[in-house]
């Protein structure tokens, strides 16, 4: 009972700040919706047992990344309200009709055709043991998946040096550059 | 009313729809990127529902490693907005079609 009513409430919160991130006209408010929706998320994996990942989730797209765009709104100073209308692609428009109402009924359609959607394969990355999250984890990560551990750190390498290159300032022009 | 494995699935569902209708009608790329992490928080949840739903820890590995490159993609997704507002002021990712030469 008490899953149930956890469930329903973060689902609403998860929704309604999806909702508010493609509707909200301000960039900011988006951005603040997005958080909403996070922490809604965040509530699930707790109610799941992936507590690590709810930390995570909290601490790297609340922390981080949301503090991250809304750094940048506020650097470009892009925060004001826009118009949801003006200028969309005709064909893009019917492109999101036909993707939103598609995916909706096929969802629909899975609901009521797929009684369980588990298999009953056993798993392969070992099992879960409630108390112990975290070291299932950082087990599973540090001897079956070690290689693509690694290369996530190269690949946050690569991120930090090109968001450095690519968001510095020219810091002078070449003499044939300023002539023009 | 027990909780299953499907309602999770299904709100994983409606996020990532969520997501990519936002994505195909608004313009502003800050915007869009936002609807790349809805998308992504979608398949998260998906993610750990089956992880928890047969028992296996592999599926919160790869929330994991999704985490991982969903920051790697905002660091670089914003760098590049920045480099490209900062030249053209107040574009949308209509005016990038400039850019296909």
């Amino acid at each position: 009972m008490v899953d149930t009513i956890v469930f329903l409430v973060a689902a609403a919160i998860c929704l309604t700040g999806a909702l508010g991130v493609i509707l909200a006209r301000n960039p900011v408010h988006s951005a603040l919706m997005l958080v909403m929706t996070l922490f809604g998320i965040a509530v699930q994996f707790v109610s799941q047992e992936a507590h690590f990942l709810a930390a995570v989730q909290v601490i790297v797209y609340a922390g981080a990344i949301v503090v991250l765009f809304l750094f940048v709104i506020m650097l470009l100073g892009v925060d004001t309200a826009q118009n949801l209308e003006i200028g969309a692609l005709p064909a893009q428009k019917w492109a999101a009709l036909c993707f939103g109402v598609g995916s909706l009924a096929l969802t629909g359609y899975i609901i009521l055709a797929v009684d369980n959607p588990v298999t009953g394969r056993p798993g392969m990355g070992g099992a879960i043991d409630e108390t112990a999250n975290v070291r299932l984890l950082a087990r599973s990560l540090f001897s079956n998946y070690v290689y693509a551990f690694e290369l996530t750190s190269l690949l946050l390498v690569i991120a930090v040096i090109g968001a450095v290159v690519l968001a510095r300032k020219p810091v002078k022009q070449l003499p044939e550059e300023a002539g023009r | 009313m027990i909780v299953t494995t499907s309602w999770y699935l299904v709100l994983g569902a409606l996020l990532f729809i969520i997501g990519g209708v936002g994505l195909l009608v608004r313009r502003n790329p800050l915007i869009m990127l936002m609807c790349v992490e809805l998308m992504l928080n979608g398949v998260n949840l998906s993610f750990v529902a089956f992880s928890k739903a047969l028992g296996d820890i592999g599926g919160q590995t790869v929330v994991f490693f999704v985490l991982v490159v969903a920051a790697a993609e905002v660091v670089v997704g914003l760098g590049l907005i920045v480099a490209i507002l900062r030249r053209a002021p107040g574009s949308t990712a209509d005016d990038l079609s400039v850019l296909k030469g």
